[in-house]
């Protein structure tokens, strides 16, 4: 181990934690912004050296891998992003006062705290301090969802908070279980719970034990990733909560408990006896699409409309990894990636018209690309995106996770197919009335930050046209591990 | 394993299944918090147990803040927030009484069924805590679901988070840091709910849950 390598998984979680500290005694919301930001990017850069840097051998407690970079990077990426967006964002909700300068600065502590807490879900080695990660970044978004203090604010986050603890605490629950089953091989204590140590001796684990346990944490994790029947909390949070909220839980949160799912899914995979964990993944996977794409026809909230689409594209992503196999397993990597950069641009450019517009209802919004075009414009390629239109990044993970489902069980493609062109029905509609058509509402100028959202949705048309080749082969080997 | 150190850690952890089932049948908010008391009594003694037959000190500091923290200052808290709040009147209960106990004692037979079932090789202290602790996470859940009112539910969680510690200290070995994590997150639950029912309390002059669902939905 070098101490340099060490020094980038250090940084990722440490410098989040010291900024929360910094940014809770700062008073000066300006300053806050900055420093925000700052130190966002500060843990984008520590996160890119994960790449060029030795890795750190895997400790009783934090581990990097092939895998979980890939988490850290995009998530790294998105939460700098999102600090930029946000200062822009809360300098407006400023001027017209539905948040004061002292929400602020908690506002920018739990930013940091959030992100402290997502980035050690990811470099988590041991099954139980993921778990304290997660919770943690839960118990701060409930915080900020709630912080306009509105009725539905207040309804949002309490029924986040609720959801969100039972879930949590079935996910506990099947931790103890693997414990459980791991603790006669392994012998007592951490190593029983260190990821690297159950993965290579969980052919040998009670297999009865092990199905239990990962029912337990897929309901659990599953709630948090938004699944349904367990989406109840995810539609208000999105809505209620300040948008740069609803773009990192839309964008990060979800992929955090994703990530949970996945790795206590390798250790299934990896007891020939216990249960193939693919068909619960894929049942969950399709019931979220399906549900949610019907969902998509009734919204009136411009939010809550792009809340339920993650709903679907969770379902899409969840329904890969379930199916498995490197084909599947790449579709399901790269779906995740253009969807947490596509809705995290989306909302971005959602924040910015319900700021302007003064209004969420999607029937008081019409026109942008003539009354505002940056901003119309970023939400009619951010929507095209998202529905899987050629030529852009998400048109070409859905259509390889289509053709590898019918290459492999057509009978599933078809419910596949049927909730994709629901939901594509459903944001084109939606589309048309808010962007085209005669202006509505206030058409006065807006000063919004056009470089995080252009920047992800040029990313996302990067990605639809070509993919470099360095980036599909370290994909190509994450899938080969989740085998 | 001697057969008296089984049936006391065997006698509190059914213990805290009944006190779980008394929480059903509460109908004033008063009563429920010191039914919650007393289940956080039973759990410090069933962990304390396990702390003496395992010979794992640590376990006596899980014990000591299920005694201290849950048994006391929570209660005690609750029961001033209610005097401030002036909601001193009856639950009301979504679902009635006598299927709720009915429903309850299904739960404990799935769970029964089901952890029975699934660990016949291991250790058999461990294999019963863990069907007790899946009854009263399940009870917890069906307290949060059958009430309106928001310390209830709250109530409802705490109970769950105790069959969660009772699971995790019948581990045998099992590390630290969870426990600590556990107590921890109640800690940190409390706060938020604090944070929550003050700010729900300046808003609404009701906890009830029920008057927050005219606000849900789509605003048209």
């Amino acid at each position: 181990m070098t101490g340099f390598s060490f020094d980038a998984v250090a940084a990722i979680l440490l410098i989040p934690a010291g900024a929360a500290a910094l940014l809770a005694a700062m008073p000066n919301y300006k300053m806050t912004a900055g420093l925000n930001v700052a130190a966002s990017f500060l843990t984008l850069l520590a996160a890119l050296s994960l790449f060029v840097t030795e890795r750190p051998q895997p400790g009783q407690y934090l581990l990097v891998d092939d895998l979980n970079i890939v988490f850290i990077v995009l998530n790294t990426f998105v939460g700098f992003t999102t600090s930029v967006f946000s200062a822009s964002y809360i300098a407006h909700e400023l001027e017209t006062g539905r948040l004061t300068a002292p929400n602020l600065r908690f506002y920018h502590a739990m930013y940091q705290v959030m992100m402290f807490g997502m980035n050690l879900a990811f470099v988590s080695n041991n099954i139980g301090l993921m778990w304290v990660a997660v919770e943690l970044a839960t118990l701060t978004t409930v915080l900020m969802v709630g912080i306009y203090r509105t009725h539905e604010a207040l309804e949002a986050a309490w029924k986040y908070f609720i959801l969100g603890s039972v879930g949590i605490a079935l996910a506990l629950f099947g931790t103890i279980l693997v414990y459980m089953a791991a603790q006669p091989v392994v012998g007592e204590g951490t190593n029983a719970m260190v990821w690297t140590v159950l993965i290579q001796q969980a052919a040998r684990f009670d297999p009865a034990l092990l199905n239990v346990a990962f029912v337990f944490l897929l309901l659990g994790y599953g709630t948090k990733v938004g699944l349904a029947p367990l989406h109840a909390w995810l539609p208000d949070a999105h809505a209620e909560g300040p948008t740069p909220i609803s773009a990192v839980l839309s964008g990060l949160l979800l992929n955090v408990a994703l990530y949970g799912v996945l790795r206590f899914k390798l250790l299934l995979a990896a007891s020939p006896e216990a249960i193939a964990p693919g068909p619960l993944m894929v049942t969950m996977g399709l019931t979220s699409l399906i549900f949610a794409a019907f969902m998509l026809y009734r919204r009136r909230d411009i939010k809550r409309l792009f809340a339920y689409s993650s709903i679907e594209h969770m379902g899409i992503i969840v329904f890969a990894f379930g199916m498995g196999g490197p084909l599947a397993n790449f579709a399901g990597l790269l779906h995740m990636v253009m969807h947490s950069l596509t809705k995290s641009a989306i909302f971005f450019a959602v924040g910015h018209i319900a700021q302007v517009k003064g209004t969420q209802k999607i029937a008081d919004i019409r026109g942008l690309t003539e009354s505002h075009p940056g901003l119309g414009w970023a939400l009619v390629i951010g929507v095209v995106a998202i529905a899987g239109l050629p030529p852009l990044g998400i048109f070409m993970s859905e259509f390889l996770v289509v053709s590898s489902t019918f290459a492999r069980h057509p009978f599933l493609a078809i419910p596949l197919v049927f909730g994709l062109l629901l939901a594509f029905g459903a944001l084109l509609l939606r589309l048309t009335g808010v962007a085209f058509g005669e202006p509505r509402g206030s058409t006065a100028p807006v000063e919004a930050s056009y470089v995080p959202m252009y920047s992800h949705l040029a990313l996302v048309f990067a990605a639809g046209i070509y993919l470099p080749a360095p980036l599909v082969s370290w994909f190509q080997h994450v899938a080969d591990i989740l085998g | 394993m001697n057969g008296l150190t089984f049936d006391i850690a065997h006698l509190l952890a059914g213990g805290l299944v009944l006190v779980s089932f008394m929480m059903l049948y509460q109908d004033r908010l008063f009563a429920l918090i010191n039914v919650f008391a007393l289940h956080a009594i039973v759990l410090a003694l069933s962990v304390a147990w396990q702390a003496y037959i395992q010979d794992a000190h640590h376990l006596y500091v899980t014990a000591a803040i299920a005694l201290i923290f849950k048994a006391l200052v929570i209660p005690v808290g609750l029961h001033r927030i209610i005097h401030r709040l002036g909601i001193h009147r009856d639950i009301e209960t979504a679902v009635g009484i006598g299927p709720t106990m009915l429903a309850g004692i299904g739960l404990v037979t799935l769970s029964m069924v089901l952890m029975l079932r699934v660990t016949p090789e291991a250790d058999p202290l461990a294999r019963e805590d863990l069907a007790f602790a899946l009854s009263i996470i399940l009870l917890g859940l069906l307290v949060m679901v059958t009430r309106r009112n928001a310390v209830s539910q709250v109530v409802g969680f705490m109970s769950l988070e105790n069959g969660l510690v009772l699971a995790a200290t019948g581990a045998k070995g099992m590390p630290l840091v969870v426990e600590i994590s556990v107590a921890f997150s109640i800690l940190i639950a409390f706060i938020v709910i604090g944070v929550f029912l003050f700010r729900i309390r300046e808003r609404f002059d009701s906890v009830d849950v029920g008057a927050l669902d005219d606000y849900r939905g789509e605003r048209r």
